[in-house]
Order: C-alpha cells, then sequence, then structure tokens
C-alpha cells in the first residue's frame, strides 16, 4: 500500500478540539506527522490587558473549561507577588481545596477519554460517573460545576460552612475505595495493558529535551512537580509525593494520573480536616506597582506559567500564559513515528491536551494557499490597513 | 416435498422474515440495554433500534462524489439477503424444512458476505478512513474464518454430516457439543463476536480511530440496511451456535401433541440464543478494542492452534469411541 494521508481534525470524532494532524501512514505504521495548530485565536490576553484586575479573574477562568481555577489562581498569585500581599491561611487551604478537586476531575475525566480511546467504553462510563461526586463536591462549595468564581486578588471569594466540609468529607471514602479500583484497573486489567504499554514510548533524555512537563515529564521519570519545587498554597503543610513513573509510554502516563488522583485525595482530605480559622481575604491595593513576575502553577496537564507585567496602574501592561500543552506537543509529534495508526487517539491524548487554552495565531491566505506565523507588528499593519479610522494615535 | 403455503409461510413469517426482522431488532436492543445497565446507564427503550430503523429509512441519501451509485445501493441488499437466506437453514422450532446436506457450509459461506461488502463499500466509498476501514475488515477476516470455521464444522465432523439439523439430531441422542468440545465453543464465540465486529474486535468500525470504517459514508436507507444486517447476522450466529453447540431446540425425549414440540423448541431457542447473546455483550463490555497486528498475533497463535488442536482431538475421540 502507497504512502497515505489520514487526516485527523479540525472535525474528527476522535479529537474534539481545533487542531489537524496530516498523518502520512504506510498502511498502519505512521511514517511522519504534520501538526496544524492554532485554529482558535481568542485573544484573552489582549483582552486582560483591558481590564482591571477584579475583571481579568473571571476572564482567566474562562481561558479553560477544565482547569479554570488553575489560571484564575496562576494570574491571582502573580498579582499578590507583586503586591506583596500575604493571604490568609484559610484562604490558602481554601485554593488547594478547589486546586486539587480540580485535578482529581480533571484526571478522572482524562481516564474515561483514554479509556474511550482505545474502545474500553465500560471503563469510561465509570470514571465519569464517579467524576460526579467531585463536581457535586464543587458545586457545593462554589455554586458552579466548572467555573468556580473562587479567587481573588488577595484571598477568596466565598467561606466554607462546616456542613459544606462535612458533606465534602463524607464523599472522600466511597471516592478512595473506587480510585483504588481504578489503580488495580490500571495495572492489571489486560485491554489496558496491551493498548498502552509500549505505546508512545517517551525516554527520560527525550522527555527533558522536548521540554515536557507534567505527569507526560514525570511518566518518563523526571522528578519536576511545581507543587513541591516551589511549593505554593498549602502544598508544603500537606502530606504528599510527588509521583512518577519510568515506563515513559501511555501505561506510564496513566499510571502517574492515578496515583496522583490518589495523592489529590489524601491533600483534600488534609486540607478539609486541617482548615485553619481566620478570614478568607486581606483587602487588595486598587493598583499594583511597576513589576514583572513569571508566576508558576502545576495544573493538571502540567507547568501552568504567567508571566504579568504590571506599570503601576490596575491593569496588566502584558499577560502570556504559557500552557502545559504547548509545552507537550512537540513530544507528541515525536512519540507518533513508527507507530500505528489505530494508537494515534491514545497517544495523542496521553499529555491530555486542551487546544482552548494553547491556541495561538496563525495565519491562512486563501489566495495563495499558505499557511503561517506573522509577527505582532504584522498584525496591527494588517489590522490597521483594513480599519484606518480605527487607528488610535 | 413440502407444502408450497407452508413452504412461503415459514420463509416470509414465522420463522422467517417477519420473525427474523422483530428478533433481530429485539436481540439489538437487549445488547445494548445489557451494556447500557453493565456500565451503569439507562439504556435505550425496547422499541429504540425499530425507531433507529424506521427513521434513517426516511433520512436523506446522500452519494460521496465519484462514487457508483448503483453498487453503492445494491450492496447492502446483498448483505442482507445472504443474512436472512442463512437464516432459513438454522433449526428454529424443530428441523429446518429446507436442511439438506452441505447447507451448513452454506450458512457459513452467507454469513461471510456482509463482511465482503463491508469492504467492498469500504473500497467504493472514495474516503480515506472506508478504505481503511475496508482494508481492516478483510485482514480481520482472514484472521478469525478459519478458526471459526474450524470451530463449527468440528460438530460435523463427529456427527458425521454436513446439515445443522442433523448435527442436532445427533446431539438430541447423544450429548451436546460443548460438553464434548468445549475448545471449540469458545473459539466459535470468540469468532462470532469478530465477525459481528464487536469489542474488542470493533477494530474495522473503530469510532475514534477511522471514524467509522467503511459505515462513514452510508447514509439514509443504505445505513439502516447494513445496520438491520448485522442486527440479524447476531440471531443468525449466535442461534447458528446454539444449534451446533447447545442443542438446538431439540429435547432428548418425544412430546404429543406435536405441535406442543414447536413450542418448546420454540423457547429453547429463545433461551438459547440469549445464552449466547448475554456471553457476546459481557465480552463487549468488559473489554476495549484491540489492534490488528496484536489480533493477528492472537489469533494466529492461540485462537487457530486451539481449533487446531480441537480438530485432532475430535478425530482421536472419533476413532477410538464414536464411530469404533
Amino acid at each position: 500500500m502507497p504512502e497515505v494521508v489520514v487526516s485527523i481534525g479540525p472535525h474528527h470524532p476522535a479529537l474534539k478540539e481545533p487542531v489537524n494532524f496530516r498523518v502520512i501512514a504506510d498502511g498502519e505504521k505512521i511514517v511522519r506527522l504534520e501538526l496544524d495548530l492554532s485554529y482558535n485565536h481568542r485573544g484573552v490576553e489582549k483582552a486582560a490587558e483591558q481590564r482591571d484586575f477584579i475583571r481579568v479573574l473571571p476572564l482567566m477562568e474562562r481561558v479553560c473549561g477544565i482547569c479554570s481555577h488553575s489560571h484564575s489562581t496562576a494570574f491571582a498569585k502573580g498579582i499578590e507577588e507583586i503586591m506583596q500581599l500575604e493571604i490568609p491561611p484559610r484562604a490558602q487551604y481554601i485554593r488547594t481545596i478547589i486546586a486539587e478537586l480540580e485535578r482529581m476531575h480533571s484526571h478522572l475525566l482524562w481516564l474515561g477519554v483514554a479509556a474511550h480511546l482505545i474502545g474500553f467504553n465500560t471503563l469510561f462510563m465509570w470514571t465519569w460517573r464517579d467524576r460526579e461526586a467531585v463536581q457535586d463536591t464543587l458545586e457545593e462549595m462554589s455554586g458552579n460545576r466548572v467555573h468556580y468564581g473562587m479567587n481573588e486578588v488577595g484571598g477568596v471569594r466565598r467561606d466554607l460552612t462546616p456542613e459544606q466540609l462535612n458533606a465534602a468529607l463524607a464523599r472522600l471514602p466511597a471516592l478512595e475505595e473506587r480510585v483504588n479500583k481504578y489503580v488495580v484497573m490500571v495495572n492489571e486489567e489486560e485491554t489496558m495493558l496491551i493498548r498502552f504499554r509500549g505505546v508512545g514510548r517517551l525516554s527520560k533524555e527525550e522527555a527533558l529535551r522536548y521540554g515536557t512537563v507534567g505527569p507526560t515529564a514525570r511518566a518518563s521519570g523526571i522528578d519536576y512537580d511545581v507543587r513541591k519545587d516551589d511549593p505554593y498554597l498549602a502544598y508544603k503543610d500537606a502530606p504528599w509525593n510527588v509521583v512518577t513513573d519510568t515506563h515513559g509510554d501511555v501505561y506510564g502516563r496513566t499510571r502517574v494520573r492515578v496515583w496522583e488522583l490518589q495523592e489529590s485525595l489524601r491533600i483534600v482530605r488534609f486540607c478539609l480536616e486541617n482548615l485553619p480559622e481566620g478570614p478568607i481575604r486581606v483587602p487588595a491595593p486598587k493598583n499594583a506597582p511597576k513589576g514583572e513576575i513569571l508566576s508558576r502553577y502545576e495544573a493538571p496537564r502540567g507547568e501552568l506559567a504567567h508571566f504579568i507585567r504590571t506599570n503601576g496602574t490596575d491593569k496588566v501592561e502584558r499577560v502570556d500564559i504559557r500552557t502545559p500543552t504547548l509545552a507537550n506537543w512537540t513530544s507528541v509529534a515525536m512519540c507518533l513515528v513508527n507507530q500505528n495508526i489505530a494508537d494515534i487517539p491514545v497517544i495523542v491524548a496521553a499529555i491530555d491536551p486542551c487546544l482552548s487554552c494553547t491556541s495561538r495565531i496563525t495565519l491562512l491566505d486563501n489566495h495563495t494557499k499558505k499557511a503561517g506565523i506573522i509577527s505582532f507588528d504584522e498584525l496591527v499593519r494588517r489590522y490597521r490597513s483594513r480599519n484606518p479610522e480605527d487607528v488610535q494615535p | 416435498m413440502i407444502d408450497p403455503l407452508y413452504g412461503l409461510l415459514y420463509i416470509f413469517i414465522f420463522p422467517g422474515f417477519l420473525f427474523l426482522f422483530l428478533y433481530a431488532l429485539f436481540l439489538a436492543f437487549l445488547d445494548r440495554r445489557i451494556a447500557a445497565r453493565m456500565q451503569q446507564r439507562v439504556g435505550p427503550p425496547f422499541f429504540q433500534p425499530f425507531a433507529d430503523f424506521i427513521k434513517m429509512l426516511g433520512k436523506e441519501v446522500i452519494d460521496p462524489a465519484g462514487v457508483d451509485r448503483a453498487i453503492f445501493d445494491a450492496a447492502p441488499l446483498v448483505a442482507l439477503a445472504a443474512v436472512m437466506t442463512a437464516f432459513l437453514y438454522v433449526p428454529v422450532t424443530g428441523n429446518s424444512p429446507l436442511a439438506f446436506q452441505g447447507d451448513l457450509v452454506v450458512v457459513l459461506y452467507l454469513l461471510s458476505l456482509p463482511t465482503i461488502v463491508l469492504f467492498l463499500l469500504g473500497w467504493l466509498s472514495r474516503n480515506i478512513f472506508s478504505a481503511i476501514g475496508g482494508i481492516r475488515a478483510v485482514t480481520q477476516l482472514f484472521i478469525y474464518e478459519v478458526p471459526f470455521f474450524l470451530a463449527l464444522l468440528t460438530p460435523a465432523l463427529m456427527a458425521g454430516t454436513w446439515s445443522i439439523s442433523e448435527i442436532v439430531v445427533w446431539q438430541q441422542k447423544n450429548l451436546w457439543f460443548i460438553f464434548l468440545q468445549p475448545i471449540g465453543f469458545i473459539v466459535a464465540l470468540i469468532g462470532l463476536q469478530a465477525k459481528l465486529e464487536r469489542t474488542p474486535f470493533d477494530i474495522p468500525e473503530a469510532e475514534t480511530e477511522i471514524v467509522a470504517g467503511p459505515w462513514t459514508e452510508l447514509t439514509g436507507r443504505r445505513l439502516a440496511i447494513m445496520d438491520l444486517t448485522i442486527d440479524i447476522s447476531l440471531v443468525v450466529g449466535s442461534a447458528l451456535v446454539a444449534a451446533l453447540f447447545l442443542g438446538g431446540p431439540l429435547i432428548p425425549w418425544t412430546v404429543t401433541p406435536s405441535w406442543l414440540g414447536g413450542v418448546i423448541g420454540f423457547f429453547l431457542f429463545l433461551i438459547k440464543t440469549l445464552a449466547v447473546l448475554l456471553v457476546l455483550s459481557s465480552i463487549k463490555v468488559a473489554t476495549g478494542r484491540i489492534r490488528i497486528d496484536q489480533l493477528n498475533d492472537i489469533g494466529w497463535k492461540y485462537i487457530a492452534s486451539a481449533s487446531i488442536v480441537q480438530v485432532g482431538i475430535v478425530l482421536v475421540m472419533n476413532y477410538l469411541w464414536v464411530y469404533a
């Protein structure tokens, strides 16, 4: 069979995200992969420059549907550091609880998706059912299932009542039992073993060279977790370990994620049981002093970095979001070579890609059929040439 | 010689096409419902497959650019006709009145046709996903067909006849083949699962990899008929396994009046096909999809070897005991 081009995405049942892979395959084997990112530019960073900090936080939550708390915490943490605010311990613990619940619902969702991609729909249904317990807890605490709106500069917006704490604690044992079952299933279930083992292998050196982060890196044996290496919130108080695995394949990434579920459960339990008394926020000044900060945060998918530059006003001068998916993309293209077509979905999914967070602009010229990236100045020039009345002095 | 009116009734009403159609939709419902309950879902209501069938019949038929319409229309009908014909030789209430020496071979041949049609559809669709799916379908056919045929022919070997109905009569006099040939029974179930392209063998239509494989470009009544074909294959396949390994609709003693024997036979048919379905559904729920290269390894290394071992055992048993 000659080489064929299989085009996957942006409309494909396996990948409900705006991205296009042109897989060049020889029969069932992949020869080469061409990635085409950025179908979707949303201008979040630009929009953030035009709002004051209070209004930026809800915007940051909407960068991503799954790790909404990650983005707003990373941003709030950065601004607080520039303002030199010390937020109260109770607020830190509440942020940690929400963050770890978010990690749990993200990992459970991922486990279900990975199972679905290998056609194992039973596990898919089970994990998504158990994920409901996590989402119910989040809804009780914040009023929402995905966009929690808990953060504000200087603390959190809602306190946790004793009833909410007890309800959350009451849900934990059943969840722990299910997560333990998934740990057993991932390590022993035959279909998952034959579909995950040895698929999309990434050695430690390769993982370092391509700059992977999060569970993808930890599955290749890199002991790197921002929560441990640069502790923030309540992570230095809580008892937990960084999970690593040496397999480096999809199997390893799955193992890292299910073990992280166990660690997250421990952190949540610790924070719920040891929630300090006190205020939940400190008053924050309206303006932030001039400064630059790189705020790092361990999102469910890996290290999330917000670069923030302030200029003494109540708005940021520049915010740049580096999402973990962007860091992991190159490793996917490398993993896929010499694998089977059947393994594309699960290898791509193994980094838990979240493209809505990642997309940057790509220009596609309809006349010349050329795709490429243009500089910011070029973008401004094009905008102005089309909208001469909108040019600001 | 059979009465022509009875023959027509047998072919068109019961247990022929009408009953087959309804029972196929019922089994499709049951399969989905069992899977749903095992996965902690609610599942569809009992008329859902029927409603789907009617709805799809009424949907627009879209021809992909450059497709030969005549063949594209005819192919699903050929597949449907093949599996419906196959059912006529499988015993339902008692022995099939159309039975003849060699009908087992005809049924197996007719059951293979839908896969060939799927390959043809995949190739005709002029779509890369369909083409890959079609190639996978035919690759898979070469893997499971040999052990499946061997497993289903071993009862014929022991009973000394090529007629399904006579194999059932042999079991009535002696013992069910599930006890005499357990390895063959397991291989037959695995082969049937692969033939019906159900998980873990849904490789040709792997939704998350190649959209729907050969099914991708099927729309409207073509899709409805192809769906119905697979549902009917499920009935024919499980009825065939029930007849060859589970003693079919016959019981070891005679019942008077004779119509009562027919009724009992019919209920035995229902119970045995449902039992086979339950096993197939459980396999579907308990597994994920394997890759085509893994299926190649497993199929030729283990499943084919197991069926050859079964043939060897049967030959030894024939020599020492059955025809001694």
